[in-house]
């Protein structure tokens, strides 16, 4: 009794330990939200590597300010720890933790990093550090985290052996509400650590009396009741550990234990008939759970105390046929795990749907290995390990439809070479006949702003004449040769009417100079606005033609790389999974031999007993009438 | 959203259980032997999943790279509006005229949104220029009754890849039941 009641006291220490990661205010990064997302499900492999990729990127900014993710840092680092926590990965949570605390972050958030990162040390059991990491909250802390700080302050000194130190931390705790159930209990533990069992009573008998809504509140409190019904059990103050002990639920998770509890209580104050109340309820309960079997044998013997010699017989021959069975059931449990069948079973998908997949185990039908289930997940340890078990099997199935994705990207590379490879020559042959027309008409629209512009300070009517206009001046000039210097009447009458057209001419250009000018400036603005959609549309032309090229070529290396790590990966997990499930099947096995010596004691036990109980029943018949 | 350190899952408390009651057994050393062993292969899980991680990251870029690449690159998100209580039974979305996702949610989904999960529920790719996005939302309101908007969107593509978010409220929350806006 000793031994449980020291077990029983381990609890205080893991509460207040379930963390949630941080979107702080309005989300700006969607890709923050989809990790939350997944982390809101439980998919922490996908939350981290949504957030790794996102805080990878991130870091890799020249300037990350102007990155949505900016605006949620912080909540990003102390996520990703918490993530890493929950997908089991201890050695790397708090190293992006760590990195808030170093950088240059103001004082809240500094303090929430250091708590957040004395969390995680608690959980790692690296309890100096935690400590350490909590030293280095100072000035203001957040309110909302305050009372937290001081209850995971609490727990490591009781964690680390000084409970002196953890009463004085917890007093001023219990005032808050939300976290009265777990300070008033621990409060009792640090209180009977700290050797003053007296005032623990109390403080148990007032965690034991809290009010209580939720489930998690209501273990807690039959916790405190199962606690203080075993201390003061313990003291042979019996009709207080009764009452204790009536405290707890029925239903609870720890109304077994209360039962077989009471039911000793009134048999060490010699109130069999008492006892037999709640141990009755308990036989007919779950046949595997050790308080039932215990149950088992303990209602006989009271029964055998009330000198109720026929009922002892009949109860200890149940005990004796659910013994009989039960050691049967562990045999088939113990072949069952040795064929295999028990990791068959825990990968089976139904067997996961919910939180309490490992609990609902024990009602899958044809899975008779899972029947001693409660006491093989007992350790910490064994639970790691098969949730570890669970999450090799989902990163095999990951990285088996990777390798066909990789070898879905080759094809879709290879079709596309295929596609563009003949296409592409063609393609590019008649864009560069287009880019040279191109550049060519754009040449010249420069040279034509050029000269618009020069014209606006040395005036070119001649630059603006029309074509007819040059033809007709060319016309002119040559008829103006043609005539030559000859005196001749008619010559001379010719001269002066080319000279007349000519100044017609001049005239002409002369006087619609500005009117021109505007019209061509007007013209040339018109011809920017076709160059400009010109030059749109062969930016998207080059673009595609780079995604063209881009979207199979220079995917080789990374692919094969990608492919070789991949196959490695698979080839370890394997290895290890191996390794893993066999470790799980030996300690399943060797817990349920323990299991299976057990029952075999209590058999021996009640087998004894069925034949004692007949002897003093066919005794005490003639003296005795009957009884 | 700030986290509840108190909350302790309940398996937790009954794996607790378990361990107070756990047999005392003779195989103490035994015990300690297979302690250590397991610690050991948790270590090298740990390793498995960091690496495993490292290469689902380069492969996310890969195939981003690949079958998704910026220039045409669009992605939608659906996120709920804080604190509305409408249950949200599925989103339909269709660009230009044709179906690109329709997406039935799980109570477990609809929970992780109303913590304020975002959903990524479509990314492909299209042209840059303007496109039409018609989004259709079926639920249930409060009372139980159901509730079906559909609204019509116009999207213009840009060169860089386009993030887009829709944010959903029951008719009853003085929200519009479907927002757009771009992330």
């Amino acid at each position: 009794m000793i031994r449980t009641l020291q077990q029983l006291l381990g609890l205080g220490l893991a509460v207040g330990l379930a963390a949630r990661p941080v979107a702080g205010a309005d989300l700006r990064d969607p890709y923050f939200g989809e990790a939350l997302y997944h982390a809101y499900q439980g998919q922490y492999f996908d939350a981290l590597e949504r957030l790794d990729t996102e805080l990878a990127q991130y870091r890799s900014l020249d300037e990350p300010e102007l990155d949505t993710l900016h605006y949620h840092i912080n909540g990003a680092e102390f996520s990703v720890g918490d993530f890493e926590l929950d997908y089991r990965m201890h050695q790397r949570a708090g190293r992006a933790i760590k990195a808030v605390l170093e950088g240059a972050v103001d004082e809240a958030v500094r303090n929430e990093a250091a708590f957040r990162l004395a969390r995680i040390q608690f959980q790692k059991d690296q309890l100096d550090d935690a400590l350490h990491a909590l030293a280095r909250i100072e000035g203001t802390v957040p309110g909302e985290i305050r009372d937290d700080v001081e209850f995971l302050r609490a727990n490591i000194y009781m964690a680390t052996g000084r409970p002196g130190e953890a009463v004085a931390v917890l007093k001023p705790l219990q005032s808050d509400e939300s976290l009265a159930g777990f300070a008033a209990y621990n409060l009792g533990i640090a209180l009977l650590q700290d050797g003053h069992p007296q005032e623990a009573i109390e403080q148990l008998d007032k965690a034991g009396r809290l009010a209580a809504d939720d489930r998690t509140s209501l273990a807690i409190r039959d916790k405190s009741n199962l606690v203080l019904g075993s201390m003061l059990f313990e003291s042979g103050d019996f009709e207080r550990a009764k009452q204790s002990l009536d405290r707890i639920r029925v239903e609870g998770p720890f109304s077994n234990q209360a039962l077989l509890r009471a039911g000793w209580a009134e048999a060490s104050a010699q109130q069999y008939d008492r006892a037999l109340v709640p141990w009755n309820i308990l036989v007919d309960r779950e046949p595997t759970d050790v308080a039932v079997q215990e149950a088992m044998l303990a209602v006989p013997r009271a029964y055998a105390s009330l000198n109720l010699n026929g009922r002892a017989a009949i109860t200890y021959g149940r005990a004796l046929e659910l013994f009989n069975k039960q050691i049967e059931r562990v045999d088939a449990s113990i072949g069952s795990i040795r064929e295999g069948q028990f990791l068959k079973a825990l990968i089976r998908e139904e067997s996961r749907q919910d939180n309490d997949w490992v609990i609902r185990l024990r009602s899958l039908p044809e899975a008779p290995e899972t029947y001693y289930l409660m006491e093989l997940m007992a350790s910490h340890d064994f639970q790691t390990a098969l949730h570890n078990y669970l999450d090799l099997e989902d990163l095999k199935a990951r990285l088996m439809a990777w390798k066909t994705s990789l070898d879905a990207f080759d094809d879709v590379i290879r079709l596309r070479g295929q596609n563009y490879e003949p296409l592409l020559p063609e393609v590019d042959a008649q864009f560069r006949e287009l880019d040279s027309r191109m550049r060519l008409r754009l040449e010249q629209r420069k040279h034509l702003g050029e000269r618009l512009q020069a014209m606006l300070t040395a005036p070119r009517p001649d630059y603006l004449a029309t074509a007819e206009e040059q033809i007709a001046g060319d016309r002119i000039a040559l008829i103006g040769k043609q005539l030559g210097d000859s005196d001749g009447p008619e010559s001379l009458a010719l001269r002066q009417r080319a000279a007349r057209l000519s100044g017609a001419l001049t005239w002409r250009l002369e006087t619609e100079y500005h009117e021109r000018l505007t019209a061509a400036h007007l013209h040339l603005n018109e011809l920017n606005a076709q160059v400009d959609a010109l030059t749109r549309q062969y930016d998207a032309f080059v673009r595609t033609r780079q995604a063209a090229t881009h979207s199979y070529v220079g995917y080789d290396t990374q692919i094969e790389g990608l492919r070789e790590r991949v196959g490695d990966a698979l080839q370890r997990v394997d290895t290890v999974m191996a390794r893993q499930g066999q470790m799980i099947e030996t300690v399943a096995i060797d817990q349920l031999n323990a299991r299976r010596e057990r029952l075999a004691a209590q058999q021996t036990q009640a087998r004894y007993g069925v034949a004692d109980s007949y002897d003093r029943a066919a005794r005490a018949e003639p003296g005795a009438g009957g009884r | 959203m700030r986290m509840n350190i108190r909350s302790i899952p309940f398996a937790r408390l009954l794996c607790s259980l378990a361990l107070l009651l756990c047999l005392g057994s003779a195989h103490g050393g035994e015990q300690k032997n297979d302690q250590q062993r397991m610690r050991g292969l948790d270590e090298e899980v740990q390793e498995i999943k960091s690496d495993v991680l490292r290469i689902a990251e380069e492969l996310r870029r890969l195939e981003e790279k690949l079958l998704y690449p910026s220039g045409t690159q669009l992605a939608i998100f659906v996120a709920l509006v804080k604190g509305d209580q409408m249950r949200l039974d599925a989103v339909r979305l269709q660009i230009d005229g044709q179906l690109v996702a329709h997406y039935i949610y799980s109570s477990k989904e609809l929970e992780a949104l109303r913590k304020g999960g975002v959903q990524r529920i479509y990314v492909g790719n299209v042209a840059t220029g303007d496109h039409q996005l018609e989004v259709l939302v079926d639920g249930k309101l409060e009372g139980g009754a159901d509730f079906s908007r559909t609204e019509h969107f116009a999207l213009r593509k840009e060169v860089k890849p386009k993030l887009v978010g829709l944010t959903l409220a029951g008719p009853t929350s003085g929200n519009a039941p479907i927002a757009i806006g771009e992330w």
